[in-house]
């Protein structure tokens, strides 16, 4: 199998730090006491809670539901009892609260009732749907709805199907060790993700850092008889970010306007391709990932670990050593410190590095640009962080998009490299979310415009139509009074009046109802995210309701039209 | 625990590395210079570096800056070296301190201190110098002048007499003085048939020393300190001019080897133009910069009425340097046609 590679341009080659943990096989974490399982795992919507205090859940049983297309649910890691739905600390650098699950486990780990599907006999809507209620996301830490993710672009035909086992990250191991031990499950995910996308070649990307790996999947490839191409690609960081290794694997280069769909390739994580594998074959959600525990630690490793899991449950696992001051959530390159330990794992979990004043030194004081470019040289997106860097510090957002700012994924390669040790990614996400919060406030002066023109407008109109209707009142009256005119004159004019006007209603009366669906499409309605108590308390008055309106249904009379209707009304 | 943002890896770099790394590489130049015109440069090079050290304190104490870092990143050493090897070892020690000066306080902060400043600091050292000392700032001793240290020294700190034996023209001044003076009768063999003035292929003695400077700017490419863009084009550019007027008519116009080896065109190519702060950034900026300069620098050197021209060939083209960046940005990954 030989497989023409292209370069990505910048880059840069950190120690990787691998070897620690990949000695040890992977292990299977024990069911801590208490799982808090954050209802918000994924990009897109916050699935609504489908369990309250008290409910006895089993394992794998669904307690937070997608609430929209982009979106997945969330399972109960183990059977237990709910003994809380509230805020706790998230697994994010801010360090904010969200809503979660709160379980505590009863040791028997009973599975809900699972089923074995073929997703070939399977409408691809039907699959899609599985993965999105089994709560398949990105697992390389995107964490992106997969289901999204597999829908084909109508205009443009799949060419390539990307499978990201290249996990450039330093100290990263936990895709290294799941093709390792688990290659024959990932590649009839894989299966899955081609027969939705139907692209024309499959190709596994892996760092050549990686020969088990690359030599493992090889054989499961061939085991199952797919014509999947397993590519060992060079070590160079940021080679698993996806534009990069689709860069790499195809040649193509997905510009930050584009989806890469559009340009007929889609690119998985290997984790994710084994999870759907999961989810299909064997009715199990995501419930459990692959957490690597590395750095300054006693036993570095890999484990298999239930969501919801506190970090510091986690932590004990591998031991960490006594001069142990930090513990970033991701790799060393855009991971981040946790700022709280009773943080769960989630989904985006995919590392734990104990970090210590000699493993992550503290920054040299920053000093100031000398322009020397080292960054553009490392930038895999062809930036000029330098001059991102300038306009980003002086506020001049607009220059700062003009040079590609969103272009910018963070990778932290000019921060490597840079020799006046300043923060350049700060600065660059720095200027990203001031933008972002200020077409947040300008979409809303917008629309407050808007209908403040709107109104002003239809004030207008309603008084010229007003003038028009006075006047043309007392033209009639004016007629009346003098009978001796010529009768034909008048009836012209009469006619396509009386017309003219029943249309504006007609148009006004469509208008209206065209407003009102806009309206209801828009806005939230108030039977949407509420709790479980709420929803229980709406659901008994309804079942109160029921016998009442059957009965008014039955003898209809002008009463009862009405009471129906005023709900309506009112809204 | 220390507040680390991501990555929590960063290379083994500074910018105090850097400035070292450049002025290991001025060494083989500055050793040959001191082994054949005598340890005046060295002296030359003592008073440079103090008083660049000292403006450069008190620069930053007026602005309350700590001291430490910006002291030690080592970038006022390499504005004060390249200050000191291309005024004449010679000059008395008052001249350089004033060069020196004015390229730390002016030049360098009061534009904004390190990153900052627009203009190369050592070519505005040199501009200033050359435009109100220029008689001081002609006179450098020929190589086989055969002064002592103490000779040397009297004239660098004494108000003795500037003796005519050890203060000439540079060979490159010397050639385009005999030129002007032969209107038409001498020719470029003629002249460079001297050889206590003029060597193989330049000056007698300079051009090895010119040779030290490409010596250590090959190492500091291959420690990719500095890119190849900008001194190739330069020597591109100054050899190009210079070919095609020497193929034009040889007895009129040197070879470009000789232009190569003669006066700063190697210390420019590789410790001038490759200067970051007051250069282009972008890999197409970098070589019209670098090309422009070194077109420049022949013109003036040759046509115009100073020694040597890349002083001024590099501040012209350092004004220009926005625009040339701006309409020389690269595409971006997913954006190239």
């Amino acid at each position: 199998m030989l497989q023409r590679l292209f370069k990505f341009k910048g880059g840069v080659k950190p120690a990787t730090n691998k070897a620690p943990s990949v000695q040890a096989p992977l292990r299977i974490a024990p069911i801590p006491p208490l799982l808090v399982v954050p209802l918000h795992q994924s990009i897109g919507g916050q699935p609504t809670p489908l369990v309250e205090v008290g409910d006895r859940v089993l394992k794998g049983q669904p307690i937070g539901a997608a609430d929209k297309w982009v979106s997945a649910a969330v399972h109960a890691p183990t059977s237990g009892t709910v003994i809380a739905v509230e805020e706790r600390v998230a697994a994010h650098p801010s360090g904010l609260l969200t809503l979660s699950v709160v379980i505590e486990p009863d040791g028997q780990d009973e599975w809900i009732e699972r089923h074995s599907l073929d997703h070939a006999s399977l409408e691809p809507e039907r699959v899609r749907e599985i993965l999105r209620d089994s709560g398949v996301v990105g697992l390389g830490g995107a964490v992106f709805p997969s289901h999204v993710k597999l829908t084909p672009a109508a205009s443009v035909p799949m060419d390539e199907l990307v499978i990201n086992g290249a996990e450039c990250e330093p100290f990263m191991t936990c895709d290294d060790l799941l093709m390792r031990e688990r290659a024959e499950g990932i590649v009839r995910g894989v299966a899955i993700f081609r027969d939705l996308l139907r692209p024309k070649r499959v190709l596994i990307g892996i760092e050549d850092n990686k020969p088990e790996a690359v030599a493992t999947m090889q054989a499961a490839v061939e085991a199952l008889g797919e014509n999947f191409e397993v590519v060992a690609v060079p070590t160079r960081y940021p080679a698993g970010g996806a534009k990069q290794l689709i860069r790499v694997l195809t040649g193509k280069e997905v510009p930050a306007s584009k989806r890469s769909p559009e340009m007929g390739v889609q690119c998985f994580n290997v984790a994710t391709a084994y999870s759907a594998w999961r989810a299909i074959a064997f009715g199990e959600p995501v419930i459990s990932r692959i957490v690597t525990l590395t750095g300054n630690v006693e036993q570095p490793g890999n484990w298999e670990i239930l969501l919801g899991t506190p970090m510091q449950e986690v932590i004990a696992l591998a031991g960490p050593k006594a001069d142990t001051n930090r513990f970033v959530m991701g790799g060393p390159m855009m991971g981040f410190d946790l700022p709280d330990l009773s943080a769960p794992v989630v989904k985006a979990t995919n590392c734990i590095i104990a970090g210590s004043p000699t493993l992550f030194p503290p920054p040299a004081p920053e000093m100031p640009c000398i322009r020397c470019g080292a960054c553009a040289l490392a930038c895999p997106h062809e930036l000029q962080p330098f001059e991102l860097y300038w306009f980003s510090r002086s506020r001049n957002f607009g220059k700062a998009q003009e040079y590609n700012l969103f272009d910018c994924i963070e990778c932290g390669c000019c921060s490597y490299v840079c020799p006046s040790h300043i923060p350049l990614v700060q600065y660059f996400r720095f200027a990203k979310s001031e933008i972002w919060s200020r077409e947040r406030d300008k979409n809303m002066a917008d629309a407050a415009k808007a209908r403040f023109e709107f109104r002003n407008e239809r004030d207008e109109r309603e008084k010229a139509e007003k003038a028009e209707r006075l006047a043309k009142a007392a033209a009639a009256k004016a007629a009346e009074k003098k009978p001796d005119l010529p009768q034909a004159a008048p009836e012209p004019v009469e006619t396509p009046t009386v017309d003219a006007e029943a249309a504006k209603k007609a148009a006004i009366a469509a208008a209206m109802e065209r407003a009102r669906l806009q309206r209801e499409a828009a806005q939230p309605k108030n039977t949407d995210g509420l709790t479980i108590a709420q929803r229980k308390e709406i659901a008994e008055i309804e079942k109160r309701r029921a016998p009442l309106q059957a009965q008014q249904q039955a003898k209809p009379n002008a009463e009862g039209v009405q009471t129906q209707n005023s709900p309506k009304d009112q809204q | 625990m220390d507040f680390i943002t991501p990555p929590y890896l960063t290379q083994n770099v500074s910018v105090r590395r850097v400035m070292l790394q450049v002025l290991a590489a001025l060494i083989p130049g500055i050793a040959t210079y001191a082994w054949l015109l005598g340890p005046a440069v060295l002296v030359q090079i003592a008073i440079a570096t103090a008083t660049a050290l000292l403006a450069e304190a008190a620069m930053l104490k007026l602005q309350d800056k700590p001291l430490g870092p910006f002291l030690g990143d080592g970038s006022a050493i390499v504005t004060a070296w390249l200050i000191a090897l291309a005024f004449p070892p010679l000059a008395p020690w008052w001249l350089i301190v004033v060069g020196t000066a004015f390229a730390i306080v002016v030049a360098k902060h009061l534009y904004g201190g390190l990153g900052q400043n627009p203009f190369n600091p050592a070519m505005i050292a040199f501009a200033v110098c050359i435009v109100s000392f220029p008689a001081l700032m002609s006179q450098w001793p020929p190589v086989n002048a055969q002064a002592t240290f103490v000779d040397q020294l009297v004239l660098v700190f004494g108000q003795g007499p500037r003796l005519d034996a050890l203060s000439g023209a540079t060979p490159l001044d010397t050639l385009k003085t005999a030129l002007k003076l032969g209107e038409g009768s001498t020719s470029v063999a003629t002249v460079t048939a001297d050889a206590a003035v003029f060597g193989r292929i330049a000056g007698h003695g300079w051009e090895w020393v010119a040779a030290g400077y490409l010596l250590g700017g090959i190492w500091l490419w291959g420690r990719k300190v500095i890119g190849w863009h900008v001194s190739m084009s330069f020597l591109a550019g100054m050899t190009i001019i210079s070919g095609a007027l020497w193929l034009w008519n040889p007895a009129h116009f040197a070879n470009p080897l000789f232009h190569l080896f003669s006066g700063g065109s190697m210390l420019g190519a590789f410790f001038i133009v490759t200067d970051p702060v007051s250069g282009c950034t972008t890999p197409r900026g970098k070589l019209i910069f670098g090309f422009s300069a070194g077109l420049l620098a022949y013109l003036i050197r040759v046509f115009g009425g100073y020694p040597d021209g890349v002083a001024f060939a590099v501040l012209l083209l350092n004004l220009c340097v926005p625009i040339i960046d701006l309409y020389t940005q690269p595409p971006i990954f997913g954006m190239k046609k």
